[in-house]
């Protein structure tokens, strides 16, 4: 079981929930996974339709920058935490 | 009677109303935060439906629908425009919602950057892309702009399910005869003075193309420099850009009901994208193109700098129409007699991108 933490702009795409549960481990990229099936509009949210992460999500696992951890294929231990922050961006 | 005056700008749909077309309120935004490059009122038989393109430049592109005019939306589990896994794509905006024709009633079109035709058979819920299209050995050659490449104009044929037209930046208009199963460039009379061949096949910057009120073979186009009409459906063009004061622009729209009769925003050039001579001036012709009457009742008299982009002038469907467009500086003027005064409907809002307005 992970735990993924949610920012509030994405929050309705999760139910309301800020922190979801998810009964995945291994890979970011399996995460997300059981994640889009549970919640599928989240999902691509974070990931566009070839699976690739989103040019401003970021994504933490444990507090590390996935996209300097291997991106997708990102180790995420049992328990982890994993949360998505949109990027600094936009005008 | 109410019309409907959706307005999609930067960081969100708004929508007005008014009973005369002189008095608006205007609430939202809807999907704020969101660039809302493609909106649609779809008054088929069982609506209306609105339809609303949005992209969050975080979360990315999507597309709702609304059956109690904005009250609520609608947007499916699924992406409702995605590229399928085999072409490597991924979906940037979508730039345009055309509701086909009452006789293909479930049928919407969505043009879509990078440049692809997608088509709906549930009203806008779920699309697929048109293959040929994508599949065109042209494709690698379509540039993009600054606004990114895409298909922006889709122009089904009133008369004829099987034919549509279609404009993208760069690129130009295709065309197909064959209900989308092949296509061809349509683009012969467009200059393209940006590439050393100046009368290219293909690769012309067409900026928005819209299809006249009473022969259905006669399309207008606003070109990167060029004002343009074809009475073939597409298949060639000449200018009618004598009577402008400039050829530079971004919309054009067509009368929905008087044939002939056809609107534009002319800016000074390419390399001057202010309003021609600093006026906030709509053109109109009523000969097609061969003469144009500039509109200025009511619009602001002083130095004006903002521009209209492709999607930002719309006519509704009353008798007399309604003409509207917003400008990149957030506002939003009226004419609700075809042009000939014209009143403010908002102001102050983010950047207007699209608007369509209709009776609902």
């Amino acid at each position: 079981m992970v735990t993924v933490l949610l920012p509030g702009p994405l929050r309705p795409e999760a139910g309301g929930e800020s922190r979801l549960t998810v009964a995945a481990a291994g890979t970011l990229g399996a995460v997300l996974d059981e994640l889009a099936a549970t919640w599928p509009r989240l999902a691509r949210r974070i990931r566009d339709e070839r699976g690739e992460l989103r040019r401003y999500v970021n994504v933490y696992v444990d507090g590390e920058d996935c996209r300097h951890a291997g991106g997708l294929d990102t180790p995420v231990p049992d328990n982890a935490e994993i949360q998505v922050l949109p990027s600094v961006a936009g005008g | 009677m109410t019309t409907l005056l959706a307005i999609g700008t930067g960081k969100g749909l708004f929508l007005a109303t008014s009973p005369d077309r002189r008095d608006w309120t205007v609430s939202g935004p809807h999907f704020p935060m969101t660039g809302v490059y493609a909106v649609a009122v779809d008054k088929r038989p069982g609506r209306p439906r609105l339809l609303a393109g949005m992209t969050s430049s975080h979360f990315g592109p999507s597309v709702a629908t609304s059956d109690d005019l904005g009250g609520s939306w609608r947007e499916p589990d699924q992406a409702p425009v995605a590229f399928p896994a085999d072409t490597g794509a991924s979906l940037g905006r979508v730039w345009q919602l055309t509701p086909a024709g009452p006789d293909q009633p479930d049928v919407v079109w969505a043009g879509s950057e990078p440049s692809a035709l997608f088509r709906s058979d549930d009203g806008g819920r779920s699309f697929s892309l048109v293959r040929a299209l994508w599949d065109h050995p042209h494709r690698e050659q379509w540039a993009a702009g600054f606004g990114g490449q895409a298909v922006h104009s889709v122009l089904p044929h009133p008369g004829d399910p099987a034919r549509m037209a279609v404009a993208m930046s760069t690129g130009g208009v295709y065309r197909t005869e064959d209900a989308g199963a092949s296509w061809a460039p349509g683009n012969t009379g467009i200059r393209a003075y940006f590439l050393p061949d100046e009368w290219p096949e293909f690769g012309q910057c067409v900026h928005k193309i819209a299809r006249d009120a009473g022969d259905p073979e006669r399309l207008y186009a606003q070109n990167h420099h060029g004002v343009y009409r074809s009475d073939d459906d597409g298949r060639s063009w000449t200018s009618i850009a004598a009577g402008l004061p400039s050829d530079f622009g971004f919309p054009i729209v067509a009368h929905p009901s008087r044939p002939g009769t056809v609107y534009a925003f002319p800016l000074t050039a390419d390399g001057e994208r202010f309003p021609t001579d600093r006026r906030c001036r709509v053109y109109r012709s009523a000969d097609a193109g061969e003469s144009w009457q500039p509109l200025t009742a009511g619009l602001p008299d002083g130095p004006f700098y903002p521009s209209v982009l492709r999607d930002a002038m719309c006519a509704d469907d009353h008798d007399p129409a309604g003409v509207y467009f917003g400008t990149r500086s957030g506002e939003v003027y009226a004419s609700a007699d075809e042009g000939d005064s014209w009143s403010r409907v908002a102001a102050h809002l983010p950047d207007v991108l699209c608007v369509r307005a209709a009776e609902v």
